[in-house]
């Protein structure tokens, strides 16, 4: 009995922080927004229950157009991020041997003990007008004079891809990892060439690492503020940056409240179809890996 | 075609480079791996439609040929002919050998109907010409209602079967069969012994099948070619390799033996008598080929079903003239059934295993003083390897 009774104890403390930190920093805060998002100022601190603000959102065709391009160059650095991590995920898990894979592994992490801000301050020295792209190539002749390369879409992709490739790569390299290497050969074996192989039996095979990754560099991206700003301006037009401004420039909560509600509906509905298209479920993908 | 009476000879014995009575063969083939020579100069012929083994102790180089006849590594030197063409430089997907891995690497996104329709749509085939051909070979494993079923719904039988079929039907020149059967249970493993066997038969293609196993390779085998240390020690049919083993290691390799060391008194060449380490005389026969000289260092190999386990009082009665004798206190039984034996501890303090047969009435027990007899014959002598 009493037994039982320190295994419930032991439970209930070990639960105890997942459970408050879920409350806390996830449930309550979300619940708030929600109840502060269908809040309408119908005159100076008097509110009414509206969707007014979601409303707002919808009439006014530059928010819910930075809503469509942020989702839209969210899916571009997840297909880039994908392109360029599975060959370097591919390399880590199947090709390095045990040795070079640890320190592979470590390279892949080193730019992630480096601040966000730090490293979008890296992309500007090297892109800026007076930055080292444009200094060798004006060195070099091919340019005649300096040229901006920041304060544009490529800019801001660039930058990204570059912050999210590590979780499109840890995913994968995960799975691959779990994959036998006589899977492959058995692929070759029975006749497939390089392009068979790949296409009917690694990527299947990695599919559901492929999900996953594909899931957070996706969230991750869209849910960006830093990069997005500081490398495509004030024009980057990030739909973060208008809950940003619904917050501190324009001090209107309740929209601010609203649009976060909006981008988390709309990350969740993409996700939802892409899963449904990929025919893998959360369990499987995210849960596993 | 099988039980094919040809007995297999090294390739260097005979120069028909392009008979086409021989599937595979492997001329003088080496691999080096840096400084390791895993394969040293490996040669055999292996006619069509037969099943060949190679046996050997783990790391002794029998995946890497295997290998090497697959196409995934390739040979330091030597040449590999398939039908009589070389394979050299052809990658392993252009070549018309399939393999069955270890752990069968079916594919396990995949169903039983796409397992087997890979290689068949790789080849370019159309749909309904693989719906036939995928059909007919289930059809031949037994297996004809699995199509729709997912790897992880069979059994270990089925899956073993579904990863032969998937290379069947491809009518390989030769299927190689990497022990395929080292995950099953003892149960399952026996029949599935058999099972392949009779899949060999009905598919009339050359099996080559590598296995660290003895009774694999014996029961399975027309012919069986012992592997140690990157190379053949023998090549021959499994009563072959176990009546008359040319080389000491598979002497004490294939089958149980009973083991002494000692040196020679006197031989004619043939046979002739030894003094063991514990000062025992005993009468041997030279192993297959071998030359024993007066003096040798040799090892004696006498299995435990030659050796006769008597009572003492009755020994004199069944001792033949030159027979070996020696007598000893039956320190334990160990019985199984048909296969039981006793372990006798002769006067030197040395164990020996000998087979009996128990009736149940009236059998040996620990503790009796037995006598051990056995023919001169069943002494196999070898000289002694220095490194051995």
């Amino acid at each position: 009995m009493q037994n039982k009774d320190i295994k419930r104890l032991t439970l209930i403390l070990l639960f105890a922080p997942f459970a408050l930190w879920i409350l806390l920093l996830i449930i309550l805060p979300h619940i708030g927004m929600v109840v502060l998002s269908l809040k309408e100022k119908v005159a100076p601190r008097v509110y009414e229950y509206s969707f007014a603000n979601y409303l707002d959102f919808l009439h006014e065709p530059i928010y819910w157009n930075t809503l469509l391009r942020t989702g839209s160059m969210s899916l571009l650095v997840t297909a880039l991020a994908l392109l360029i991590g599975f060959p370097i995920a591919y390399y880590i898990a199947k090709i390095a041997g045990p040795r070079a894979r640890g320190g592979l592994f470590l390279l892949c992490l080193i730019p992630l003990w480096v601040s966000d801000l730090i490293r979008s301050f890296g992309w500007i020295l090297l892109l800026r007008e007076t930055g080292v792209i444009s200094n060798f190539l004006l060195w070099t002749g091919l340019i005649g004079q300096p040229v901006e390369f920041l304060y544009n879409d490529a800019a801001v992709i660039v930058g990204l891809v570059y912050t999210v490739i590590l979780f499109m790569i840890v995913p994968l390299v995960s799975t691959l990892d779990g994959m036998d290497n006589s899977m492959i050969e058995a692929g070759y074996n029975l006749g497939g060439n390089g392009f068979t192989v790949l296409r009917r039996i690694i990527i299947p095979y990695a599919m559901p690492g492929i999900v996953a990754g594909c899931i957070v560099t996706f969230m991750l991206s869209a849910g960006s503020y830093l990069t997005p700003i500081l490398l495509g301006g004030k024009n980057s037009s990030w739909f973060t940056e208008q809950i940003y401004n619904q917050f501190i420039t324009r001090f209107n909560w309740e929209g601010g409240a609203a649009f976060g509600m909006l981008l988390l509906l709309f990350t969740s509905i993409v996700i939802w179809l892409g899963l449904k298209l990929s025919g893998q479920t959360l369990a499987n993908t995210v849960a596993k890996s | 075609m099988n039980g094919c009476p040809t007995p297999i000879l090294p390739a260097g014995a005979f120069m028909k480079q392009d008979n086409p009575t021989y599937d595979l063969e492997c001329l003088d083939i080496a691999k080096n791996f840096g400084s390791v020579r895993a394969v040293k100069g490996v040669s055999f012929d292996i006619p069509s439609g037969s099943f060949f083994s190679i046996l050997g102790p783990s790391g002794c180089g029998k995946t890497t040929l295997m290998r090497m006849i697959a196409g995934f590594e390739e040979p330091s030197g030597g040449d590999i002919k398939i039908k009589g063409k070389s394979v050299l430089g052809v990658p392993p997907n252009r070549r018309n050998v399939k393999m069955v891995f270890q752990h069968l690497a079916l594919f396990p996104m995949m169903n039983v109907y796409e397992n087997i329709a890979y290689g068949l749509r790789c080849a370019g085939f159309g749909k309904d010409h693989i719906r036939r051909k995928v059909h007919d070979v289930l059809e031949r494993i037994a297996l004809p209602d699995v199509a729709e079923r997912e790897i992880h719904q069979l059994s270990g039988g089925q899956k073993q079967r579904i990863a032969i079929a998937r290379c069947m039907v491809l009518d390989p020149d030769v299927l190689l069969l990497d022990e395929p059967l080292g995950a099953l249970d003892l149960k399952l493993r026996e029949a599935m012994k058999i099972e392949l066997k009779l899949l060999q038969h009905q598919f009339n293609t050359t099996f080559i099948y590598i296995t660290h196993d003895q009774s694999e390779a014996l029961v399975m085998s027309d012919n069986v070619a012992i592997m140690n240390q990157g190379e053949f020690e023998q090549i021959g049919t499994p009563q072959e390799l176990y009546h008359r083993p040319n080389t000491a290691f598979v002497a004490g390799f294939v089958g149980d033996s009973n083991r002494w060391s000692g040196t020679v008194k006197a031989s004619d060449g043939t046979g002739g008598k030894v003094e063991t380490e514990q000062g025992l005389p005993m009468s041997f026969s030279a192993g297959a080929g071998q030359t024993i000289r007066d003096g040798a260092k040799v090892d004696i190999f006498v299995r435990p079903e030659f050796i006769r386990t008597v009572r003492t009082a009755e020994a004199a009665a069944i001792a033949a003239d030159g027979d070996n004798r020696m007598d000893g206190v039956i320190d334990s039984l160990l019985f199984n059934g048909a296969n039981s034996r006793v372990l006798v501890r002769t006067g030197s303090g040395e164990l020996i295993e000998s087979d009996v047969t128990l009736t149940g009435d009236n059998d040996l027990k620990p503790g009796e003083d037995v006598s051990l007899v056995w023919s001169s014959k069943q002494a196999m002598c070898f000289a002694r390897q220095e490194s051995a």
